[in-house]
């Protein structure tokens, strides 16, 4: 069987290939791995804040949201539109379109095998989190890791079809990373990132619960950290942000092919 | 000396000519800057209510810092990242040869080569709101202060220069450093609040090692009058340090450079 060209033995070659790839660039993605320090830095602020007792989250409980917030960002951090620009812009997309396989998931591959190259990485700063701070250690049960992890895709899944829509663009305009920055911003404040979503007056909390930005990181990193939290809307709601960005990434992606004209020498 | 005036004044002119043709990207860039600012003030707020203080900061003090903040990253937008980023791809791409071999200082070509006018509005923006916060906390203003907030804000800049400047510099070993300025960014983000907020390790690494202390919090301090001398002249040596290891981290790192072959 075969969906939009990829069946299981290209998926084997596809993220084989792709982590062997990731492999070799190690170095940079430890690099990577240690320049997502920002829930940590966020975590000491609360800790030693008046408004800590307004966040609803006692004792180890903050730790363990901000380390899963940190983990959960690990493993759904999405940077195909950088590399789909570079890839039109010098002419490399050509040959892609060309072939049966839909060129998304070479980038979903890429990604794939970029977050497996992550493991140890995140693993060692989790291992130096729980020597800081010993109390904090936890283990979550294996239903519950199961559908922290289910979370945690979904929320790759999200994250990569907006951006995928921005990338798309890139048929019509050459520099649609710029517009990566105007989606990266409300991300980064509404996400929970920075601050769980507990933390922000009620209305808007409301008005980010209408954005996909919560699910990206608060709803994943509570159902890691063993939170309190309503599994069923929450699953239910990213089901829905997927099965609305997926048609439309694919009607725009449509759209653009037909008119794209190759660039580069 | 003159040379390098006349230069300098060459290479803005044409880097302006230049981002002028790109007009849709400065309107993003202006959105963009807008919203951050919104972004970083509600994340700032959420720290503060009745009675409430961030290290014993209140909400008007630590505008002042996020103000300070918001001019530094204008600062790198205009300045540090066109320029700094590009030293990756002369080296990888080899046109480095080409500016060591031109009768002007490297590092200075290579520091003051372009500048994008589309992070103006943000350090126009912090100020203001430096001005709005000094004004709400009552902060007392005299010409000393000013001229001591400005040797401040210099020595601001002199160090995030400079610690960009060194991890620049090792791309001439690892060609690929895009992601260790980003850990420095990372780490920099952390002056958007006061660093007495901070657990006293973290405030340790803030102020000696990876100095954002001096970055933010010592400005603001200068301007609602309460920095001591000492804490001046520390930063002032710190950035005079920085400055020269970075200078002289450049021409031990040329040693290496290979060129790149084709």
């Amino acid at each position: 069987m075969r969906i939009f060209g990829l069946n299981r033995k290209i998926l084997r070659v596809l993220l084989g290939t792709e982590y062997a790839h990731m492999l070799e660039y190690r170095a940079e993605i430890a690099l990577w791995a240690l320049s997502g320090v920002l829930p940590f830095i966020m975590l000491s602020l609360w800790n030693g804040s008046d408004a800590r007792s307004a966040l609803g989250m006692d004792g180890v409980a903050l730790d363990r949201y901000f380390l899963s917030a940190y983990l959960v960002r690990q493993f759904s951090v999405v940077w195909m539109v950088y590399d789909f620009e570079d890839d039109a812009l010098t002419g490399r997309l050509s040959p892609y379109l060309l072939q049966p396989l839909h060129p998304l998931w070479r980038y979903v591959a890429r990604h794939l095998g970029e977050q497996l190259t992550r493991v140890p990485f995140a693993a060692a700063i989790a291992a130096v989190f729980f020597l800081i701070q010993p109390e904090a250690f936890w283990l979550p049960s294996i239903g519950r890791f199961l559908l922290a992890w289910l979370a945690t895709w979904m929320a790759f899944t999200i994250a990569f079809l907006l951006q995928s829509l921005i990338a798309a663009l890139c048929f019509w305009s050459e520099r649609a990373s710029a517009l990566e920055r105007l989606l990266f911003i409300p991300f980064l404040f509404l996400s929970g990132l920075l601050a769980p979503l507990t933390a922000f007056p009620p209305l808007v909390r409301t008005l980010a619960e209408w954005t996909p930005f919560p699910y990206l990181i608060d709803f994943p990193a509570r159902v890691l950290a063993e939170q309190p939290v309503n599994l069923l809307a929450g699953f239910a709601i990213q089901l829905i942000w997927i099965l609305v960005l997926l048609p439309l990434v694919l009607l725009l992606w449509r759209a653009g092919v037909r008119r794209y004209s190759a660039m580069g020498a | 000396m003159g040379r390098y005036f006349k230069s300098l004044r060459r290479f803005w002119g044409t880097a302006l000519a230049t981002q002028l043709e790109y007009q849709v990207n400065v309107l993003i860039e202006l959105v963009a800057v807008g919203l951050s600012l919104l972004g970083s003030l509600f994340m700032l707020s959420l720290f503060f209510g009745p009675g409430r203080e961030l290290g014993g900061w209140s909400w008007s003090e630590a505008l002042i810092v996020q103000g300070f903040y918001t001019v530094l990253d204008g600062m790198a937008s205009t300045w540090l990242r066109p320029n700094l980023s590009s030293i990756v791809t002369h080296v990888r791409e080899g046109t480095l040869d080409f500016i060591l071999l031109k009768p002007i200082d490297s590092q200075f070509w290579l520091s003051l080569r372009t500048f994008s006018p589309a992070g103006l509005p943000e350090i126009g923006l912090g100020l203001m709101l430096v001005a709005w916060g000094g004004h709400q906390a009552g902060a007392p203003l005299s010409p000393l202060g000013i001229v001591i907030v400005l040797v401040m804000l210099l020595v601001g800049g002199l160090i995030l220069y400079s610690l960009w400047f060194l991890i620049a510099a090792t791309s001439i070993w690892f060609v690929k450093t895009w992601n260790a300025t980003e850990v420095l960014r990372a780490v920099l983000a952390s002056g958007r609040y006061p660093v007495t907020a901070y657990p006293a390790p973290l405030r340790m690494l803030f102020t000696l090692v990876i100095p954002v202390a001096f970055l933010t919090t010592v400005p603001a301090e200068v301007v609602l009058g309460r920095a001591n001398a000492p804490m001046l002249f520390l930063g002032i040596g710190l950035a005079a340090g920085f400055f020269a290891a970075a200078r002289s981290f450049w021409w031990f790192a040329l040693r290496y450079y290979t060129s790149a072959s084709s």
